[in-house]
């Protein structure tokens, strides 16, 4: 039986075993192309990305990108088509440039914006030297002490 | 007939909001008490009419009376009772009218829990919240009414969406909006301590608990969207940093930052002017949440300005809720005098970190939320903000959180010294750093970086937190009294820090070793994932009440023993027409697997996604960890002896 099992998957069309529907036999091709369908918007739904979603568009575009990567092209090839056709929207990762400066630096200027804030409050914050009692306080320091005691 | 009960209810309930929200306030400003004194029964019995105006709703459903045109469009006779009393928030006008109940449930618990507060304090409170609710209840009335009836009346409903015939679903939204709502409270004893010029630690210490309360619910309310969406939607995740789930989550960071702020301000005076206005910033996130969620802005930027009433009333309101608060910051601000002197090296400091941090975070998540929105209105083309730029941006700013976490108990208010807590803290580094290789060598591979920093991270902040929580039990004679001295607040804060290391390990170690299968299976066909195979035994159709189901029926084995049987369905609901997923899920403690049918394909044959997803649950059990020190908090017997408070009268 043993025998039987590896002869059908060494031949690969086996009845009895599930075939990936999109397989590779490069691993590496695999994370790839999961990489990106994850990181891919599916352009007719609300919000999911093509490796979500089973809409029919979301299907072509998988069979888009695994055609591809399965005969060698790059991410950025990949990407290149896609926001060729369907613009930078596609993209969940925005891609860099001047209208998304202010999305990618923005964390960045905020917490630095955050931090020198709280830097200047901290500083202000720290304790004054305490400055010698006036005489008049000294008299009643020792007229409170007399009292309680 | 109860369309019309619940119009009129409606219209009551806002004229007492207006009551509530004028002569509370004026009265406190001009030194009436009489008018001090409308607030709280204002605020009954306005509660009283929304709660007859919901229940109206409630019986329109229950009745199927579809001449009411909100029931029409969301439920339907088919529909079980359970989903059709559900149904009454399961859309826009209804949740809407939830959130105005929900915030007159917090009213009459201010006026319960609040009796011994001053009586101008009381009221300033109550008029804030008189005023909230005054522009919510318009709102529903000129845009959004519930009880609207439809001529002529259709002879059956046009059902609830299907993904939300659920039991997640259900219980969901009323947590979120107790959360969401629970806020204002918040706001409503920053406004009034602003406007009475009385920010002290009594404040402090009277607005802790209800933000407590909020955060709770909120942070429940979270937990439960996340573990429905997971279950329900048949993708395997658990967020996707969508817009809704941001504006559920900005509030969250927000209020989180304000607990903080909030024990420094308390304990030791801190920070007050920065409490106010995380107070002001948290309650404003919950309202933009609501704008986005409801106005439509999200689904399209055209959409909100083809149909532009709705999203125009909440935002004309937010500006006036935010802008007045903020005005009133801005005058009353320079007069905030914090008594607090502390070192740099010093516990204040450490939660003035936390707070810079979590805040930044908050605000990237808006900046990231509201970017694509903007650039498209502005035409200057439409792109995506998903998952890539929020972890890209979030992961970096909560590492030194949780870091911090891990050892900022240990240091002393007020000043700290940096010996003594290097003295407990010398191992924890290492020893941490041990754990996590130790763990991922063992059961993952080393070179997995992401995994190891990590799990050393979740040692570092369990080992950091259970030394402080030592270092404080070791001060008495034997350990035993030491842990009966500590407080209950005390117990929380250590609960919920090790939630966060809880939540921590499901987040890595379900991101980078989940294994995720599409396959074309016939019935006979076995997948296999790891160590599990998964056999397919066949499908078949099922009856539900208001669907027809096809149900797969997957053995899953491991070693030749069968673990369970997975009964994953293709629903297809009669009334709607729309298909959708039911995942079947064997849950586990450190592993679920998980299956959802895809498309019929040739011959008898489905294509079916299989998950292997280890540790996955962690992820919730950390959030019900942090709801658990929550509650601990909670209980802590400080907030029940009031009597000392300058601001309750003698």
């Amino acid at each position: 039986m043993k025998t039987l099992i590896l002869l059908l998957t060494l031949t690969g069309s086996s009845a009895l075993f599930a075939t990936e529907i999109r397989s590779f036999a490069d691993p590496d091709k695999a994370a790839r192309y999961d990489r990106l369908i994850g990181e891919l918007r599916c352009l007719v739904c609300q919000n999911q990305s093509l490796a979500d979603s089973d809409a029919d568009l979301a299907q072509d575009l998988r069979n888009e990108v695994y055609e591809m990567i399965a005969a060698g092209q790059s991410d950025a090839e990949a990407i290149r088509f896609l926001t060729d056709r369907y613009g930078d929207f596609v993209l969940y990762r925005p891609p860099i440039k001047p209208t998304t400066f202010l999305l990618w630096g923005g964390p960045l200027l905020i917490l630095l914006f955050g931090g020198v804030m709280a830097w200047r409050y901290a500083r202000q914050r720290k304790p004054q030297p305490l400055s010698p009692l006036s005489e008049a306080d000294q008299d009643t320091l020792e007229r409170l002490k007399k009292t309680s005691g | 007939m109860s369309a019309e009960i619940g119009q009129w209810c409606l219209i009551l309930a806002v004229l007492f909001a207006i009551a509530q929200g004028v002569f509370p306030l004026l009265g406190a400003a001009r030194g009436i008490p009489l008018w001090m004194s409308v607030g709280r029964a204002a605020g009954r019995a306005q509660f009283l009419f929304l709660a007859i105006a919901f229940g109206c709703l409630i019986d329109g459903f229950i009745a199927n009376d579809f001449s009411i045109l909100y029931v029409a469009s969301h439920s339907n006779s088919e529909l079980p009772l359970y989903y059709r009393v559900a149904a009454t928030w399961g859309a826009h006008e209804g949740s809407m009218l939830l959130w105005a109940l929900i915030l007159s449930v917090w009213t009459v618990a201010v006026t319960l829990f609040c009796r011994s507060l001053t009586l101008p304090f009381q009221a300033r409170v109550l008029g804030v919240m008189g005023l909230i609710s005054t522009g919510i209840l318009l709102f529903i009335l000129l845009t959004s009414n519930p009880f609207d009836r439809l001529v002529p009346m259709p002879p059956d409903g046009n059902d609830l969406n299907p993904l939300l015939q659920d039991f997640g679903m259900t219980i969901h939204p009323p947590m979120l909006y107790m959360g969401y709502v629970g806020l204002s409270v918040a706001f409503s004893f920053a406004i009034a301590a602003l406007l009475g010029g009385t920010l002290d630690s009594a404040w402090a210490r009277w607005s802790r608990p209800w933000t407590l309360v909020a955060w709770i619910f909120l942070t429940f309310g979270i937990v439960l969207g996340s573990w429905w969406a997971y279950y329900e939607l048949g993708w395997g995740g658990w967020w996707f940093w969508d817009p809704v789930e941001n504006a559920s989550f900005m509030p969250w960071l927000v209020a989180t930052a304000l607990l903080h702020s909030l024990a420094a301000t308390e304990k030791r005076g801190a920070f007050k002017a920065w409490t106010v206005l995380l107070a002001i910033f948290a309650f404003s996130l919950s309202l933009l949440g609501t704008f986005l969620v409801r106005s439509g802005v999200l689904t399209s930027v055209h959409a909100f300005a083809s149909d532009p009433a709705r999203g125009l009333f909440i935002l004309v309101f937010l500006a006036l809720v935010v802008g007045s608060s903020l005005l009133l910051y801005a005058l009353r601000a320079p007069s905030i005098r914090d008594s607090a002197h502390y070192a740099l090296i010093s516990r204040e400091n450490l939660l003035l970190m936390n707070n810079i941090l979590l805040v930044t975070a908050a605000a990237s998540i808006l900046l990231g939320t509201l970017y694509p929105l903007v650039l498209d209105a502005l035409q200057w083309g439409k792109i995506s903000v998903g998952p890539p730029y929020f972890s890209n941006v979030f992961a970096p700013l909560m590492a030194p959180v949780i870091l911090l976490a891990g050892i900022a108990p240990l240091f002393a208010w007020r000043e700290a010294s940096l010996a003594k807590v290097w003295g407990k803290i010398r191992w924890l580094a290492p020893a941490a750093l041990t754990l996590g290789i130790i763990t991922t060598a063992l059961f993952w591979e080393l070179k997995d970086i992401k995994v190891l920093a990590g799990l050393s991270m979740a040692f570092w902040l369990i080992g950091g937190t259970l030394l402080s929580l030592w270092s404080r039990v070791q001060l008495r004679s034997s350990v035993l009294e030491g842990l009966q001295s500590q407080s209950l607040s005390s117990y929380g804060m250590t609960i919920a820090h090790l939630g966060i290391a809880v939540f921590l390990v499901g987040l890595v170690l379900s991101d980078r070793h989940s294994v995720e299968k599409v396959v074309r299976l016939a019935p006979g066909d076995t997948a296999a994932i790891g160590r599990y195979d998964f056999i397919f035994k066949g499908i078949k159709t099922v009856d539900g009440p208001n669907f027809k189901a096809q149900e797969g029926l997957f053995e899953v084995r491991s070693e030749d023993q069968l673990i369970t049987e997975l009964k994953p369905q293709k629903r297809s609901y009669r009334v709607q027409r729309n298909t959708m997923t039911e995942a079947a899920i064997d849950p586990g403690v450190t592993r679920d697997l998980y299956v959802a049918l895809g498309e019929p394909l040739d011959a008898g044959a489905w294509s079916v996604r299989l998950y292997y997803k280890p540790f996955i649950r962690w992820i919730w059990f950390g959030g019900l960890f942090m709801m658990m020190g929550g509650l601990l908090a909670l209980l802590d017997r400080r907030y029940r002896r009031h009597k000392m408070d300058p601001l309750v009268t003698a």
